[in-house]
């Protein structure tokens, strides 16, 4: 066996972060590698195209029902899916409640304490939107995932996600081992989108790993509940997945310590692809009303 | 060994034994990454200087040993104050623990209090089915009249509404709907024990007067000729609070002492165990609201309270934990104007009393140098006895004093000779008082128990006033208010410095010309 690789999928909610991270892990897995998943989201969709289920039973969920983490095993809380990926959802409160960062930890220290990772290849773990908090950071802590992919698009938040996303990266890079695998750009069809993407992955000191073109099989899929590499392995876009893994499983020790810049650079870089406009700083903070009265 | 079952030797005595002075050498040597005596010796002497004060109270992202503790403990010590009521902490059991022994033992009585036991899961999920579970078995198994909430960091940080929570716990049958169960929010990094004290008796006065979290119609104030008491958080309040009583009865004034932990930390042995003692009752903490006014001991335990009290239509006047002739003169008459019941001749002879035994003993406090550390209205109450006695509160700390704490301090020193040359300290900590007994020396320091690795670090002696003392038993039992806890506060600094002199003077045909019987 060789050694544990740990990978995370950081990105701004509804980037296509999931169905992205999911079809490339399948197609890694079907290089023959032993791959488990860990989801670290409260909504638990991060296995589902493996599955072929809706939603997961999640690590916390049943520790609720057992009354304690302590009182599960690992045969109640993982699933085998699509070519033997083995899969787990760390779950979380009640929106309004408790305390879904916490949840994130006390799963990822269950699985490690119940030797989940034993006999895999790959380690992947899929975490929801901004790093709101510490437990959101846990995989990028105490040297677990050794490269984050950031998924983006062409889009001014998901390009701000991803610049905090490397800011969490920068702050455990020196104490621990993590670095910036590259960003993966899904392409969302927006304004000179892959000159953006490019331009972003050079001042975050990194590369685009991948870009990942729209095609609507990804869709046709997922209604399916299934992966475009299971669901149409000779398509072009399973092709593009594969790819992406190869990319990805080549990329191993490359990794970077991100350069994450600050939000006028960030403005800058947008306008200068003319996805901005500049703001004129004498219109700001004027109603309609007083800006006819100027003119 | 020099341990054998035939006679066995005490601790004091088993490690002086040749065997154990030789391990702990060798301890030292090889294992404890020794340096040289001379280098310790060089560090410890630098530690004494200037220098090393400034650098010292440079400090920013550190605080050594804080005078203080947190929130839920006089969130504890402000509950227990009520009729056969139970402090329920929404929280830990570990943190529970700790305002249970640390009340034990420094009262030495038993500390009842229940925890909602959180753990790993009610922190992801929200502590809410630990509350109904919490309220049923606490309300099932210890029978109390009344349930009182405060919350730990725990479930602060991941936001529990205790408001929602004792509401559906009610739904869902765990106490009965018209139950009383108050509730505070006190988080331990915000604030102090003092903070605490306040949050929970602000939510106390705020649920039986107005209210009840919307379950009960708001109480209407019908004013009468009674007054309100608040003690505030006190290490002795089982002496203070019944010297208080008597000082009331002994004018004809009507009262109702808010908070009264007095009973229940003071249990006798007689056979029966009380979980609940004593207690202001709960028909008198709704009835308060007809109060004329409400008088509190120490204003910043009650900070949030008072406010909450003025509300309601009352007058209310706070004191800073008076103590000597003049803080309970002013107390005493404000009472005596408020309610218009004269002062007792009992009283104004007790007054006589000590007046006179001040002057019988001015000669060995005048001119006496003092540091002061403590929660800020003792330190306050302490400084003004001090002055009042012509000795010097030099150095004065409160790790829990604020902005408006330093200005009543300066006042204070600006209103007497003796405050010339004092200086007080809000914020800082007792590393800071550490440099600052090296740098201005003082005959003697005031504080807790904590107080004795500074006696021993800078050889001033201590004197245990405040609050929590654990290596001297039963002062809680002593007042220090009214003239009689003059008197007893007076004895104390007496004592203190007849010991020292005596010490100084023992050694034969060395000091012991003024080895004196006579003081």
């Amino acid at each position: 066996m060789s050694e544990l690789r740990q990978i995370a999928f950081y990105g701004k909610g509804g980037i296509g972060k999931s169905t992205t991270s999911q079809n490339t892990l399948a197609a890694l897995a079907q290089t023959g590698k032993k791959i488990l998943i860990v989801g670290c989201d409260p909504k638990a969709d991060s296995t589902r195209l493996i599955l072929h289920a809706k939603a997961q039973d999640t690590i916390l969920s049943l520790a609720a029902e057992a009354g304690s983490v302590e009182d599960l095993e690992i045969e109640d809380v993982m699933k085998i899916g699509f070519e033997d990926i083995r899969c787990v959802e760390s779950g979380g409160p009640e929106p309004g409640v408790g305390c879904a960062g916490r949840g994130v930890i006390t799963s990822i220290n269950f699985l490690e304490e119940q030797g989940a990772y034993d006999g895999v290849d790959y380690v992947s773990y899929d975490v929801l939107g901004d790093v709101v908090c510490g437990g959101f950071a846990m995989p990028i802590r105490e040297n677990k995932a050794q490269e984050i992919y950031i998924v983006m698009s062409g889009e001014m938040m998901a390009m701000y996600a991803a610049n905090n996303i490397s800011k969490g990266i920068l702050k455990y890079a020196n104490s621990g081992g993590v670095r910036l695998g590259g960003l993966v750009c899904n392409e969302r069809q927006t304004d000179k989108e892959y000159e953006l993407a490019e331009s972003l992955a050079k001042k975050l000191g990194t590369q685009l790993i991948y870009f990942v073109p729209r095609d609507n099989i990804v869709q046709h899929a997922e209604l399916r509940r299934m992966t475009v590499v299971e669901y149409a392995p000779d398509s072009t876009q399973a092709g593009h997945y594969r790819n992406l893994a190869n990319k990805v499983h080549a990329n191993k020790g490359n990794g970077i310590i991100p350069t994450p810049i600050t939000m006028d650079e960030l403005e800058d870089l947008l306008m200068e692809h003319g996805i901005m406009k500049a703001v004129d700083e004498s219109q700001v903070g004027k109603t309609a009303a007083d800006l006819a009265a100027i003119a | 060994m020099p341990q054998n079952a035939e006679n066995v030797l005490d601790h004091f005595n088993l490690f002086r034994q040749p065997e154990y002075i030789e391990l702990f050498e060798r301890k030292k040597k090889e294992f404890e990454n020794h340096v040289a005596d001379s280098e310790v010796e060089r560090v410890k002497d630098w530690a004494k200087t200037k220098e090393y004060q400034e650098k010292n109270f440079a400090r920013e992202a550190l605080t050594v040993n804080p005078a203080k503790a947190c929130q839920p403990l006089g969130a504890v010590f402000a509950s227990l104050g009520f009729e056969s009521t139970i402090p329920f902490v929404h929280g830990s059991q570990g943190c529970v623990a700790y305002y249970r022994s640390h009340f034990s033992r420094h009262f030495k009585e038993p500390t009842s209090c229940v925890s909602s036991s959180m753990t790993e899961d009610a922190a992801v999920f929200g502590g809410l089915n630990n509350m109904i579970d919490g309220l049923a078995n606490t309300y099932n198994m210890y029978k109390p009249k009344m349930i009182s909430v405060s919350t730990t960091c725990m479930a602060e940080v991941i936001g529990d509404d205790l408001n929602a929570f004792i509401k559906t716990s009610k739904d869902k049958g765990s106490v009965p709907m018209e139950y009383d169960v108050p509730f505070a929010h006190t988080p331990a990094f915000v604030g102090s024990h003092v903070t605490g004290y306040d949050n929970v008796m602000k939510g106390i006065v705020d649920h039986f007067w107005n209210g009840k979290a919307g379950t009960a119609p708001k109480l209407e104030r019908v004013p009468n000729e009674k007054i309100n008491f608040i003690g505030g958080f006190d290490g002795y309040v089982v002496g203070n609070i019944r010297e208080v009583k008597r000082m009331f009865d002994s004018m004809g004034v009507e009262y109702t002492i808010l908070g009264d932990p007095s009973d229940v930390w003071d249990t006798p042995t007689d056979g029966e165990f009380r979980m609940y003692d004593g207690g202001t009752t709960l028909e008198d903490a709704a009835n308060a609201i007809h109060a004329k006014a409400t008088f509190s001991m120490q204003h910043f335990s009650t900070e949030k309270t008072l406010p909450l009290i003025a509300a309601s239509g009352q007058d209310t006047y706070s004191f800073h934990h008076p103590i000597g002739v003049r803080g309970t003169d002013e107390f005493l008459m404000k009472v005596s104007e408020v309610t218009g019941k004269p002062i007792s001749k009992e009283l104004t002879k007790e007054r006589g009393r000590l007046v006179d035994a001040i002057a019988d003993s001015s000669a060995h406090l005048h001119g006496k140098r003092y540091a002061i550390y403590g929660d800020p209205d003792l330190c306050y109450g302490l400084a003004a006895f001090l002055l009042e006695l012509g000795a010097e509160p030099v150095t004065v700390l409160a790790s829990n004093g604020g902005k408006l704490w330093e200005e009543k301090m300066n006042e204070l020193f600006a209103s007497s000779p003796f405050g010339k040359n004092c200086k007080c300290y809000p914020g800082k900590d007792l590393w800071h008082m550490r440099s600052l007994l090296f740098t201005e020396p003082v005959d003697f320091l005031i504080g807790n128990t904590y107080g004795k690795y500074l006696e021993r670090d800078t050889g001033t002696p201590l004197l245990r006033i405040g609050f929590p003392i654990f290596d001297r038993h039963h002062y809680h039992r002593y007042p220090v208010w009214g003239y009689q806890g003059g008197l007893n506060v007076l004895v104390w600094l007496l004592d203190k410095v007849f010991e020292e002199t005596d010490r100084n003077t023992i050694v034969p045909a060395k000091s012991d010309y003024s080895f004196d019987i006579i003081r």
